[in-house]
């Protein structure tokens, strides 16, 4: 598994361009903007993290990203191949954006949610991308990891 | 002063990256870095404490002390998750992240993982953050 893993944080490490440079749209991605609805309660946040079994809140869009890191959560969840995720732009709703760090009691943007779950900012997706529990843990959501694919093609050659 | 390395990872940084030189060109630490490292220090009584600046290469005023990544190594890491790791660290700059400090870059690491990687990473990009509120956190 590492090698393909290390190849593909190689690339992640490039700080590919992100959706922003076109052509990037990733059909089932709702990139919901401020559709939590002036929302900023807790009782509004829990049911939209458990909506989904994928949520991230992120500065911008997954197509256009406004923020280096809310733009590697984005990649990672590209490289991937998790399309059907929800995405939440922070910059479009100040209540949100704070609302959500109270939730979380965490201070920062991106956010990222799995089953409901708070899971980390972008450093922590990073590690786990890089170790291989994201695959794991997409597994157990019924999510199958683009890269155990190309993993397989590996192995066979 | 900086105080991390710049890694091989140099390479890697494309597009309209500047890399910050934080509060290197006067050569003094800003007051936010040094009440980060000293509340580190207090906290987490780290074997390995790298702090850089980062803002200058994101959408806000030179001489800002507003984005920054650490890499802090301690034996307290022992045991627990990535998760738990970073928040010690919230927990030990709460103020800092309640005021000036919008971005943090956390490498929590135990003494045997900093030995096996011993390199404070590069951040990506700044991508213009949200102009109209520049300064919000």
């Amino acid at each position: 598994m590492s090698g393909s893993l290390r190849r593909a944080a190689a690339a992640l490490l490039r700080w590919g361009r992100g959706a922003g440079g076109g052509g990037f749209w990733v059909p089932g991605v709702r990139a919901a903007g401020s559709g939590a609805g002036g929302g900023g309660s807790a009782e509004q946040l829990d049911a939209l993290v458990k909506k989904d079994k994928v949520v991230v809140f992120l500065k911008g869009t997954p197509e256009q990203p406004q923020c280096g890191f809310s733009n590697a959560v984005v990649q990672i969840l590209r490289l991937h191949g998790a399309r059907d995720y929800a995405a939440y732009n922070v910059l479009d709703d100040p209540e949100l954006r704070q609302g959500i760090k109270d939730y979380s009691n965490w201070p920062t943007i991106p956010q990222v949610y799995l089953n409901g779950e708070f899971v980390g900012g972008c450093d922590i997706l990073l590690q786990m991308h890089q170790n291989g529990d994201l695959v794991e843990e997409l597994k157990k959501l019924g999510i199958h990891s683009a890269l155990l694919d190309e993993k397989k093609d590996q192995d066979s050659k | 002063m900086l105080t991390g390395r710049l890694v091989s990872g140099l390479v890697y940084l494309a597009g309209r990256v500047c890399l910050s030189q934080g509060s290197a060109g006067s050569g003094a630490m800003g007051p936010v870095e040094a009440a980060i490292r000293t509340k580190l220090e207090q906290a987490l009584s780290p074997e390995v404490l790298e702090l850089r600046n980062e803002s200058g290469g994101h959408a806000v005023p030179p001489g800002s002390e507003t984005h920054f990544r650490v890499a802090v190594v301690s034996s307290r890491f022992e045991g627990l998750s990535p998760l738990q790791r970073h928040r010690l660290v919230h927990t030990a700059l709460a103020e800092e992240l309640a005021g000036p400090v919008h971005a943090l870059a956390i490498q929590a690491r135990t003494p045997a993982q900093w030995r096996e990687n011993p390199e404070l990473d590069t951040s990506p990009p700044c991508l213009g953050g949200s102009k109209k509120t520049r300064g919000t956190p």
